[in-house]
């Protein structure tokens, strides 16, 4: 028998040995993972990182070398995306502390910017971030038009873009209402107004939208509604049909 | 970068250094070559040249040209066909080759002859070109995740210094001169001030829309240079400057009333 001391060491060793060899490491550590026992970096190792990961594999293996290189239009696209999470994971935090009536909607805001740790910094964070995305995606379809990227064979991804600027301009927009404070209720008056005008139906457009004649608790959980489940599930819909044709249609498109 | 294999660098600077040596027989003051026996045999000056750069053995040479003499005495008549005879060149005896005499041998006494010669790109046809391409990862992944950390400490720092903006609970008996939109629909809100609202709300952004939408079916210059895309780029800039330029007005340009203002007289009536 060796003395403990100089064998802790290997003991420790085996151990790791045995648990990275074990069912469960290499199911969630999968071929191209740099934590898998005789990892190296190898072309085929860097298209296992893309083939088994879930979030990953949005990408194909390999991309054209302009594809990758630095620009001031890179990645305007996928931060719209990513800003996506990040609105969702912060507006979870919200949902927590916010009840979508008029006698409450504003007394839980308050009691979260005063009261709730990083509420305040949340909230922020999601408001700003939605201005942001607003922002980004606009520039990402100007970066799309100036580049041609709408030409064949991209001609149908284009129009789901413009319906997902659609969205991402109503998302905006029912979030707009939730605080319940003066400067939420009288911009959705406005806007309000403004869709009551459509020929035809503009009442009817302007009853549903509103749950009533006149904004009010009513409006408050139907915008809040749209904007935490309806729209984000349609919008991750057209945002699945966009990452898949943008694939469809050969990866982004070349240099001018 | 792809190293190149040593083999296939060493057979190239021996393909170099044999096409140099054939360059210099060809041009002919010495009479060194490479292909002795070729040279030796009876066969006039042109055809050793072709000879000792092509790849055909030297016996099939001399066959086909003792054949292409048969022929041609043939044809000269039946009587000079013994004169000829002598004169050609002495075709070895099939007998006297490596290949084994047997009954199933053909003429010659080879036991294959060539049919034909497929020439690569006929039949199999590689139709894609490579393409100069990087693996995602991490060309691209660490691209994009540089680029998420950047956006996030943004969004993060900006939030902690600058708070959303929280006014006095909800009053429907007490309306903030001005109200206004959203930002984003400020450039709608400035077009009311011109239209009826059915043609401001409605018809201006419901038609933009549809033709931002049909851009693609409408614009049918394949194209994509900038320099052949005049109209459809200058028509665009115009359409984006023009809700610009509305949205910058009614955001910084609109005080009470709605009222044209400029901000650093009246101040900003501006709300994010």
């Amino acid at each position: 028998m060796k003395s403990p001391i100089h064998s802790l060491p290997e003991h420790l060793r085996t151990i790791s040995d045995r648990v990275k060899k074990s069912q469960a490491w290499t199911s969630i550590f999968r071929p191209g993972s740099i934590f898998r026992p005789g990892y190296t970096d190898n072309p085929r190792n860097r298209s296992y990182v893309i083939m088994n990961s879930v979030l990953y594999h949005l990408h194909p293996v390999k991309v054209k070398r302009h594809a990758v290189k630095v620009s001031y239009t890179l990645c305007l696209g996928g931060l719209s995306f990513f800003l996506f999470i990040l609105l969702t994971v912060t507006g979870i935090f919200l949902m927590f502390f916010y009840r979508p009536t008029a006698a409450q909607a504003w007394d839980d805001i308050y009691a979260l910017q005063t009261s709730v740790t990083f509420g305040l910094l949340v909230r922020n964070m999601h408001r700003w971030a939605a201005h942001l995305m607003v922002l980004s995606v606009f520039l990402h379809m100007a970066r799309v038009f100036y580049h041609g990227a709408y030409k064949p064979p991209r001609e149908f991804n284009w129009v789901i873009g413009v319906i997902l600027l659609k969205l991402t301009l109503l998302l905006s927009f029912t979030g707009y209402l939730l605080p319940w404070d003066q400067l939420a209720l009288w911009a959705v008056t406005v806007g309000t107004n403004m869709m009551g005008y459509t020929p035809v139906f503009g009442d009817q457009v302007r009853f549903v939208l509103l749950g009533g004649v006149e904004i009010g608790t009513d409006t408050l959980l139907r915008w809040y509604v749209l904007h935490v489940l309806m729209l984000p599930f349609v919008i991750v819909i057209f945002m699945a049909i966009h990452f898949w044709r943008v694939r469809k249609d050969g990866g982004i498109s070349g240099p001018l | 970068m792809v190293e190149i294999p040593e083999h296939l660098l060493r057979r190239a600077a021996e393909a170099r250094a044999k096409a140099e040596a054939a360059k210099t027989s060809k041009s002919g003051t010495t009479a060194q070559t490479a292909d002795a026996a070729t040279t030796t045999s009876t066969t006039n000056t042109a055809e050793s040249d072709s000879a000792s750069t092509s790849k055909i053995p030297a016996h099939l040479l001399e066959r086909s040209q003792a054949a292409r003499a048969a022929s041609a005495a043939s044809e000269a008549g039946p009587t000079s066909a013994t004169a000829d005879t002598n004169t050609k060149i002495p075709v070895q005896p099939p007998t006297k080759r490596t290949t084994p005499t047997g009954t199933l041998t053909g003429p010659a006494g080879h036991t294959q002859r060539l049919l034909t010669v497929v020439k690569s790109g006929s039949i199999q046809d590689v139709k894609a070109k490579p393409q100069d391409k990087v693996h995602v990862w991490p060309h691209l992944l660490a691209a994009e995740f540089v680029s998420t950390l950047v956006i996030t400490a943004f969004v993060f720092l900006f939030s902690v210094f600058v708070n959303a903006p929280l006014l006095e609970l909800a009053n429907f008996n007490q309306t903030p001169n001005p109200s206004k939109a959203p930002w984003y629909f400020l450039g709608l809100q400035e077009l009311l001030t011109m239209f009826h609202p059915m043609v401001a709300g409605v018809t201006i952004p419901g038609v933009g829309l549809l033709i931002l939408m049909l851009a693609p079916y409408i614009d049918k210059n394949p194209s994509k240079a900038p320099e052949d895309r005049k109209f459809a780029i200058s028509l665009m800039t115009i359409h984006l400057m023009f809700w610009a330029v509305l949205v910058m007005i009614g955001s910084f340009f609109r005080g009470p009333g709605f009222n044209f203002v400029f901000p650093w007289d009246a101040g900003l009536f501006f709300e994010l």
